[in-house]
């Protein structure tokens, strides 16, 4: 993997221009996090109708009121979520960013990083470099994105795609497959947050893309 | 996230707007939701918004009738839904309705008529015990609730299809309205009417369809959330206009398949 190095062109070129997040990230970053709080809100709100488990969200933090509405939520903002996904994947992949950016991960780095986070030992200079914590987590936030995906669709369509129902256990495992993987997501979330508030560049960076 | 919407306490959300879609006379119900069809209304919502406080449902309700025409293409005619062994039978298998099982309908079997109209040839009614001479078919499969649960049930009764068929009903229509003994009622889509697994049902378990399932009649749609299976039919109508439904009407999706 010789593209890590710095001489490689493309990232001599961002090195110069100073950009850490391209433009197709920074918006792609943003629908994505405006689809994500969409589709977990009305999500809760849905579980509560038939819940998994021995509790419900409250309804001051789901969204659509009631079952109908939290549908409508829902199945509107998977079109943005599906599409916007599409576009990143694509971007991701074709760029090379994703190769770039989350490759090679080796276990040893991972702890090595994990444990220098934990003390606080962790360098933060150079953004557009991520640790090996973080490609682990970036990598395991994309595969639970779809992961999520797959799910949701089992349990939207069990008669078109029950090849893929069956995949995921038959309906109901897939509904606790979905649930898992939201809650994957909202753990990411609540790190993923806490740190960019811990190092407020990053978030610059998502926004201004430097 | 709660923002605008946030629910008064005391107050039943989804009772409110049932109460609320009860005083709209039908046709202006109807006029509402085929307006809402259109981009052009998109402006027209926000002032929806005054009467009755739920402008965002009302733009995804737009979003909705989208989902129903993805939903139609999606839609595999012959595309079988999965069938279970007896073993798997859910039981007791749940009662679930918008009353309680003592305020279901209680129908008299010897006096119950099945009413037909629309774009039909023969629009006899049919007795149950007329139905009960026609062939009939079986099947064990998942009920699926639009709340989330399911359930795996044994259905038996006459083929729609082949029902269809034997009254003349003209299957280029769009639409197969139901009507219900407690004033229930769906409209389906013909390619769903005519899926092989769409049963006019009257036997549960191989019993007389309990009064808990529909007796004395019900349709049975495995491709189709539960409440698109709708009970104690008195009425069918085979039509080119789209009637809407019970809880269509409130917002949930129209088309509801699986």
């Amino acid at each position: 993997m010789s593209v890590q190095t710095a001489d490689h062109p493309a990232i001599a070129v961002r090195a110069a221009s100073g950009v850490i997040h391209p433009a197709w990230v920074r918006v792609t970053h943003w629908i994505n996090a405006l689809a994500m709080l969409m589709m977990i809100g009305s999500g809760w709100q849905i579980y509560d109708a038939s819940p998994l488990f021995g509790f419900t969200f409250p309804h001051q933090i789901a969204l659509g009121n009631w079952l109908a509405g939290a549908l409508l939520w829902h199945f509107a903002a998977m079109w943005l979520l599906v599409i916007n996904g599409i576009v990143y994947v694509t971007l991701g992949i074709v760029s090379g960013r994703f190769r770039r950016k989350l490759f090679p991960i080796y276990p040893r780095e991972v702890l090595h990083d994990l444990l220098a986070a934990l003390r606080g030992h962790l360098s933060h200079d150079d953004l557009s470099m991520y640790n090996a914590v973080q490609k682990l987590l970036y990598l395991g936030i994309l595969v639970t994105g779809v992961v999520i995906v797959l799910s949701g669709l089992s349990i939207w369509k069990p008669v078109q795609f029950h090849l893929l129902t069956s995949f995921f256990g038959g309906y109901n495992t897939a509904r606790y497959v979905h649930f898992a993987a939201m809650t994957a997501i909202v753990a990411f979330l609540v790190v993923h947050v806490l740190l960019a508030v811990l190092v407020p560049k990053t978030l610059r960076a998502m926004i201004l893309g430097r | 996230m709660s923002g605008p919407n946030k629910t008064k306490p005391g107050v039943d959300k989804a009772l409110l707007i049932k109460d609320a879609a009860k005083l709209l006379p039908e046709p202006s119900r109807r006029f509402f939701m085929r307006g809402a069809a259109s981009l052009g209304a998109l402006a027209m919502l926000s002032g929806c918004e005054i009467i009755d406080g739920d402008a965002s449902e009302n733009v995804l309700r737009v979003i909705s009738e989208f989902n129903d025409g993805a939903q139609a293409l999606l839609f595999n005619p012959n595309t079988l839904a999965p069938e279970y062994p007896e073993s798997m039978i859910t039981r007791p298998f749940p009662f679930n309705a918008y009353y309680s099982e003592d305020d279901a309908p209680d129908v008299d079997g010897d006096k119950w008529q099945l009413e037909i109209g629309g774009r039909v040839d023969n629009k006899k009614s049919w007795t149950l015990a007329e139905l009960n001479k026609l062939p009939q078919v079986s099947q064990i499969t998942r009920h699926v609730c639009v709340e989330g649960w399911s359930a795996i049930g044994s259905w038996q009764g006459i083929k729609l299809s082949d029902f269809l068929k034997r009254i003349g009903a003209d299957t280029r229509s769009k639409y197969v309205w139901f009507q219900c003994a407690e004033g229930y009622s769906t409209t389906i889509d013909m390619p769903t009417a005519l899926h092989p697994q769409t049963q006019l049902t009257l036997q549960f378990d191989h019993q007389t369809l309990p009064r808990a399932y529909g007796f004395p009649a019900k349709i049975r749609i495995p491709t189709k959330l539960g409440f698109k299976n709708p009970k104690y039919i008195t009425a069918m109508w085979v039509q080119n206009n789209d009637a809407g439904g019970y809880w269509e009407n409130q917002g949930y999706n129209w088309f509801s398949g699986l």
